[in-house]
């Protein structure tokens, strides 16, 4: 007789479970993507990423809201070294954020569309498809840059890690891009890592605060026949 | 009778569990209210507005005054002469708190002339009383009077900032973080050891 | 100590002498009886009340930091997320929590579907809740705006364009709603305003009268059993409780598994899966490009398809204005539902089959479309969204046929009678 009631019981949740939609939205894509593989919390690899993107992306890719002294405290880089080995383009100050080296007219003038700013980018495309088409670049006689992307065909980006590709083996160059698609993951929500880490402490207070909780309501119903 | 009982039992019982639910509710929402609260901190936008300035020393001449903003706040600095330095000596009786043990200035600042170097001082230029900006008087010929008078309530403080007795502002003139990156360099907004 | 509590009770007095705080308390709480069987369903009213109140309270600390301008609003979400100490848990608690609230509402409304709340003498608890969702389905659309993404900026277009649709009067009509030649600046101010000002007091009112209709007829339970029927000498319901303490320490061990969902949500799944916070809307509004797929925030996309659905012109109308038609049609339906239920009970359990499968089939429609909704135009079937937009439809205009002619179950007089 417990089943029925049971079922009776759980559909109410199911429903509720209904109402939630289960998968995420596609972004538009019909190529498979890679998996990033990137893990938020690991800070050796996000030192990595910070170190390659301001050494590499920033020169055309700025991230306006990513503020050096918020990667110099997260990311436990001294600040002095974050000064002198991270701080360019424009930005002189540890409070200010990543600048790239050319404006954005400078950029649509060289090649069509301005490089666009990536503070969000891995929030906006997702891990996957930042890895994907980090990994993607392959050689295209037809493209006017001599490459052309998987992910994003036809893409204005000319492959400026080509030769760097081909002077290092296929696995560290595989880490190198998980290193910064990780960074530009966390650049994406810098307080996400730390939202993770506290979430479950948060949770675990109301499963305590649910025990006396429930006792009560056990203790007053005694009354109801 | 035996039902008597369980009624009190059931009473303390849930006296308790009253208690103890409410008590940890009232956790919760201290909690909830934490980042209600924090969220009124200065925001790192505002940080990156207050960050530390730096100044040249070599450019204020001795005996004057030069006004300098930190953090939206007036920065006195001052290149003190032996005649100003000299004005002090002696004044303890005049003076409200001569010793400076008001936590008014950092630790390196607290000392005869409330500075680290004895010739430059550094004040933050914001009355104690109310707020007005007190004026720098480096000589004598009005109201026979030398060092920081404030207009608004009539404030004196000496030229190493220490409030004179007998009016209203109850402290001695704040003197902010400071240090020096070099001879000639005085950065203020920061005491230079949180940067590594 | 006893003296502090003389005082308390006096100081209680005093307030109470002049403004009936006591009397309150007993006509909604410790004397407002509610029926002892009040299941799971019930909840959603609470929570409901709940996530308004973090809304509110969130809401009010977002408009501290926000900027409301075309250049300055969407680096303002930026500056919230980053800048501001704590800023993104107060920011992801509204947008989580509009969601929430959306799913609580449904989950809420279709209690009352279910167990017959919306009938005599609730037709006005029906009718001023009906309102509140109408509000919130305005403030849902003016928030949605306010971050000024990409998706925030195409999805105010596109709905706006849809007062384009009216005859006559149309295209002006959306240029005045908009102040400007496109959607801009002129458009987030007055969309703020009504987020932040006019949308919540109206609910504030009208969340008010809802409880109060509510307790002038008392709350409807899963019998369907008027409780008010049957009192003791005293004119207590004999099958009603008192609402405090006992429906107080009761919700509050649901309200706890709620908190437990919420903050999952809020420290897991912030952007639930690309539906609370939709990727586009990482990118800042740009009037030269689309995103590759527009769709509404999941809480519209059942009406969003059935707008989409019509896609033929009849009756000389166009298609556009039927699409409207058809969306408005949904919405208001619904509150008619007093009036189109002829059946003699109140409850499902004691409805006949029809009413049943009705109901099922209503709940799958509303499932089907809320998810065609998120899809691309050509992901299903042309068929799929009509017939289930004419299934929708058929719940409530058929309602009036199958309830009279269905035979209903006896329905006792009193609560756990025929356990």
């Amino acid at each position: 007789m417990n089943k029925l009631i049971l079922m009776k019981r759980l559909m109410p949740v199911f429903f509720f479970l209904l109402a939630f939609p289960i998968t995420g939205i596609a972004s538009g894509t019909s190529v498979e993507l890679m998996n990033a593989g990137n893990d938020i919390q690991d800070k050796e690899s996000l030192r990595r990423g910070a170190h390659f993107y301001v050494n590499h992306c920033a020169v055309c890719h700025s991230a306006r809201f990513m503020r050096y002294e918020r990667i110099a405290h997260d990311l436990e880089i001294p600040e002095q070294e974050v000064m002198t080995n991270l701080v360019r383009f424009g930005a002189s100050k540890i409070t200010d954020t990543i600048t790239a080296s050319i404006t954005a007219e400078m950029g649509k003038k060289i090649y069509g569309v301005a490089p666009p700013d990536l503070t969000l980018e891995a929030n906006y495309r997702g891990a996957d498809w930042v890895y994907t088409y980090l990994m993607g670049f392959y050689k295209d006689e037809k493209s006017p840059t001599g490459y052309n992307n998987r992910v994003m065909p036809n893409v204005a980006m000319p492959w400026v890690l080509a030769s760097r590709q081909d002077s290092m083996s296929e696995e560290d160059f595989a880490q190198e891009m998980r290193d910064l698609t990780n960074f530009m993951v966390y650049m994406a929500e810098p307080i996400k890592p730390f939202r993770e880490r506290i979430g479950k402490y948060i949770l675990g207070f109301l499963l305590i605060l649910l025990i006396p909780t429930w006792l009560l309501k056990r203790e007053y119903w005694k009354d109801i026949h | 009778m035996s039902s008597e009982s369980t009624i009190e039992d059931n009473n303390s019982r849930r006296t308790f569990l009253s208690g103890a639910t409410c008590a940890l509710f009232a956790l919760g929402g201290a909690g909830l209210a934490t980042p209600y609260v924090l969220s009124w901190k200065p925001s790192a936008r505002a940080k990156a507005a207050g960050a530390p300035i730096s100044v040249d020393l070599r450019k204020i001449p001795a005996g004057t005054m030069r006004v300098e903003e930190w953090r939206g706040l007036p920065i006195y600095i001052i290149k003190r002469t032996e005649e100003m330095l000299n004005s002090y000596q002696g004044l303890d009786d005049e003076l409200r708190n001569p010793e400076s043990d008001d936590e008014q200035q950092p630790e390196y600042a607290k000392n005869t002339h409330r500075s680290i170097k004895p010739e430059v001082l550094v004040l933050e230029g914001i009355c104690t009383h109310l707020g007005c900006t007190p004026k720098f008087r480096p000589n004598k010929n009005e109201a026979d009077f030398t060092g920081f008078f404030c207009p608004c309530h009539g404030s004196k403080f000496d030229f190493a900032g220490r409030v004179y007795k007998g009016v209203p502002a109850p402290t001695n003139l704040k003197v902010p973080p400071h240090y020096y990156a070099d001879d000639n360099t005085l950065v203020i907004g920061t005491d230079g050891k949180d940067t590594a | 100590m006893s003296a502090v509590k003389d005082k308390g009770i006096n100081l209680l007095h005093w307030v109470d002498y002049r403004l009936p705080v006591i009397k309150a308390f007993k006509t909604h709480m410790s004397g407002y009886y509610a029926p002892k069987n009040l299941n799971f369903w019930y909840i959603f009213g609470v929570l409901a009340m709940l996530i308004f109140a973090n809304q509110l309270l969130s809401g009010i600390w977002l408009t501290m930091f926000y900027t409301p301008t075309a250049e300055g609003a969407f680096a303002s979400i930026e500056y919230i997320m980053r800048d501001i100490d704590s800023g993104w848990i107060i920011r992801y608690m509204h947008s989580v929590g509009a969601s929430f609230f959306f799913i609580v509402v449904y989950l809420h409304i279709f209690r009352g579907m279910m167990y017959g709340s919306y009938k005599k003498p609730r037709e006005l608890v029906w009718i001023i809740g009906m309102v509140i969702y109408f509000l919130m389905m305005s403030e849902g659309f003016f928030g949605y705006v306010l971050p000024f993404g990409n998706l925030s900026y195409w999805a105010a277009k596109a709905i706006l364009s849809l007062i384009g649709a009216i005859p006559l009067v149309g295209e002006d009509l959306q240029i005045w709603v908009q102040g400007d030649f496109v959607v801009g600046g002129a458009t987030l101010t007055r969309f703020f305003a009504f987020h932040v000002v006019l949308i919540p007091l109206l609910l504030l009112v009208c969340v008010y009268l809802h409880i109060i209709a509510l307790h002038q007829v008392g709350s409807n339970n899963p019998e369907g059993i008027d409780i008010k029927a049957q009192k003791d000498k005293n004119g207590i319901p004999l099958d009603g409780i008192p609402f405090h303490p006992y429906y107080t320490v009761h919700d509050l061990v649901p309200v706890v598994i709620f908190l437990m969902l919420f903050f999952a949500a809020v420290f897991y799944f912030p952007a639930g899966g690309g539906y609370f916070i939709e990727p586009p809307n990482y990118v800042p509004a740009n009037n030269l490009s689309t995103p590759d797929h527009i769709a509404p925030v999941w809480y519209f996309t059942p009406f969003y398809a059935m707008l989409r659905a019509v896609t033929i012109d009849f009756f000389g109308v166009d298609a556009k204005l039927w699409g409207l038609i058809v969306m408005g049609g949904a919405i208001v339906i619904v509150t008619f539902l007093p009036w189109l239920d002829k059946s003699p009970v109140n409850s499902l359990r004691y409805k006949g089959r029809p009413s049943k499968v009705m109901l099922m089939l209503f709940a799958i429609s509303f499932l089907v479309l809320g998810i065609l909704g998120t899809k691309p135009a050509d992901w299903a079937p042309f068929w799929v969204a009509p017939l289930f937009t004419i299934i929708y439809f058929g719940y409530f205009l058929a309602m009036p046929i199958y309830t009279r002619m269905e035979k209903t179950k006896p329905v006792p007089t009193r609560i756990g009678a025929h356990r």
